[in-house]
């Protein structure tokens, strides 16, 4: 099962960084998404895909599955919506004004 | 006394939340945040004082003992930090006062300054890495939003770049987190350092060091520095202020914690590569700051010089070195604010920004010309200014180490700090004023105040280095022996 996770992880980095070298500002925003989930199912196959019981001592005896990367990707989760939430209104700001959304024409010259 | 430990953080969110609710009333929001500030800053210098006597705090959230819930943690060092950080964030507040504008004051100026001092100081304080990152994300979101405001189309176009590479960076910190995790089974600082040093660090625990030090780096401007010119040179004056004093010593203080606590062992691989990125940093930080013709440019590259300078001292790794390294900190944030305060002050009275186009500014501004050559004089580390005894620890720390090439490319890099800025001095400030002195723009007060606190405050830690000491040896010796740290947390 772990094997299986690590390779959907290498897919899904893949699409990703392929999205984050394009130049167009959308599909770089939509790469760092999908490199966020990606990380987010890392952690979870890093901290052990499940084991055991849910982690209550009323419920069973034990082995429980440690429940903390689940609270890690919780975490993380709520972190990548805002920032992500964050870079879209920025980008569209950013097209706005500038009138482009190709990175390319974004570059600005260093003396101007 | 350990609950006060959470103040740093805590005070600053409440405040900033209230603050959002009263976004009309910009007199109180400024007395609100004034008081704030204030208010942190005294007790963070409590907490520093109170480290001395009684040892490294910590509190427990939850009370969950360590190893299983978050903590924070205070020893000398990062207290050090959090007290220079909340005084300097104080000064600049009264410099924003006086110059930011109604616009941006209008539009949560304050609030996402208060955001931005409570993710700095929850990083300086915590001892867990996945809160580390919390931390961090606080303090870039506030700096997005900080970075964006205005909506100028040159301010838009960089603070997308900054955005991308931070939330990039972000990502690569995650991935160090999940191999962390997987391999030491635990994130608390003290707990991973003790595991590290029980399993000895193999390959793939010296791979997550690398992995944490190329995120890092990318926070603190370690030689991955190409976003930093530009994303620093576009938001307003006071924010470029604090972005130049805090966010890359951020980056400085959670390298410097990692790499003598939570991986200290491997320092052939590790230490080596910092020590080659530091030189790299320094040369191509002197290049830019050479080739510069604008103040802006020149003063964004002199913040790639003091970051190189500084991790210098941790590649080299010997106690007076890392003392060096804290000294040259706390330096360097007051130096670096007050720097970019005066660069942006020069350009709002001049309308200019190239270095040949202004000149003759002292005689209209005396005093304004007399601070900026004391701030020139202590980045270049000129005794008995602040940046001297930094300077001349880390250079005594690459003696005994025998790193003679950092130490010829540190102390060359001291005077390219001092060319440069000469360069500006001699053709801004002296020579023919173009300005009458009845026509000149009038410098507002609460600059001039920002300006005097700034620069009195570099004399002090520099002529005060003696009574500062005792912190910062207590600072350095904690690095030193991780030991002292882990068992302050995993023992009582």
């Amino acid at each position: 099962m772990e094997s299986l996770m690590m390779i959907l992880i290498g897919v899904l980095v893949t699409v990703g960084t392929y999205l984050v070298l394009s130049r167009n500002l959308i599909r770089v925003i939509l790469g760092t998404a999908v490199l966020s989930h990606a990380v987010h199912l890392l952690i979870l196959t890093m901290g052990g895909l499940k084991k055991g019981a849910v982690p209550l001592l009323s419920q069973s005896e034990g082995p429980f599955t440690d429940a903390l990367p689940q609270a890690l990707i919780l975490t993380a989760i709520v972190i990548s919506f805002a920032t992500t939430a964050f870079l879209l209104v920025l980008a569209y700001r950013t097209y706005k004004t500038n009138g482009s959304d190709d990175l390319q024409e974004l570059r600005g010259m260093s003396d101007e | 006394m350990n609950n006060l430990l959470v103040v740093p953080l805590i005070i600053p969110i409440i405040t900033a939340v209230l603050l959002v609710f009263l976004r009309e009333q910009i007199m109180l929001q400024r007395i609100i945040s004034f008081i704030t500030m204030i208010f942190i800053s005294i007790i963070s210098f409590l907490l520093l004082n109170f480290v001395q006597t009684d040892g490294i705090i910590r509190l427990d959230f939850g009370g969950w003992i360590p190893p299983f819930g978050i903590l924070f943690v205070a020893d000398s060092f990062s207290l050090l930090l959090v007290l220079t950080a909340n005084v300097l964030t104080t000064i600049c507040l009264l410099y924003a006062f006086s110059t930011i504008g109604e616009r941006h004051e209008k539009m949560f100026f304050y609030p996402f300054v208060l955001f931005l001092i409570a993710g700095v100081n929850g990083s300086f304080l915590t001892g867990d890495v996945f809160n580390l990152f919390v931390c961090f994300e606080v303090m870039l979101l506030a700096s997005y939003v900080l970075v964006a405001l205005g909506g100028k189309k040159r301010q838009l176009r960089e603070s997308l770049k900054y955005v991308i590479i931070n939330v990039v960076a972000s990502w690569m910190f995650l991935i160090a987190l999940a191999f962390l995790y997987g391999t030491v089974k635990t994130l608390n600082m003290a707990h991973i350092a003790q595991r590290v040093a029980e399993v000895g660090q193999d390959p793939v625990l010296t791979t997550v060091a690398i992995l944490f030090l190329i995120v890092f780096s990318l926070k603190a401007g370690l030689l991955l520095f190409f976003w930093l010119p530009g994303s620093y040179s576009v938001p307003p004056t006071v924010v470029q202020a604090l972005f130049a004093a805090l966010l890359t010593k951020v980056g400085i203080y959670a390298l410097i914690r990692t790499f003598t606590l939570m991986f200290p062992l491997n320092q052939d691989v590790t230490h080596t590569i910092i020590g080659v990125m530091a030189g790299i940093t320094l040369i191509a930080g002197c290049m830019g700051a050479l080739s510069g013709r604008d103040i802006y440019t020149i003063a964004t590259y002199n913040v790639i010089i003091g970051v190189g300078f500084i991790l210098i001292g941790l590649a080299v790794g010997t106690e007076s070195a890392l003392t060096g390294a804290i000294y040259y900190l706390i330096h360097d944030m007051l130096a670096k604010a007050l720097l970019f305060l005066l660069v942006g002050m020069m350009f709002y009275v001049s309308g200019e920004s190239v270095v040949k186009k202004m000149s003759g500014l002292i005689q209209n501004y005396p005093l304004f010309g007399w601070i900026y050559f004391l701030v020139m004089l202590a980045l270049a580390g000129i005794p008995p200014l602040s940046g001297f005894m930094g300077k001349v620890l880390i250079g005594q720390g690459a003696i005994e180490n025998g790193s003679y090439v950092l130490l010829a490319i540190g102390f060359a890099s001291s005077i390219i700090v001092l060319y440069s800025l000469l360069r500006i001095f001699l053709a801004s400030f002296y020579g023919e004023t173009t300005i009458s002195y009845e026509d000149r723009k009038p410098i507002p007060r609460g600059a001039y105040v920002a300006f005097v606190l700034l620069a009195l405050s570099i004399v002090c830690v520099g002529v005060g280095a003696e009574s500062l000491a005792i912190y910062v040896k207590d600072a350095a010796k904690t690095l030193m022996n991780p030991s002292i740290y882990i068992d302050a947390i995993l023992k009582g």
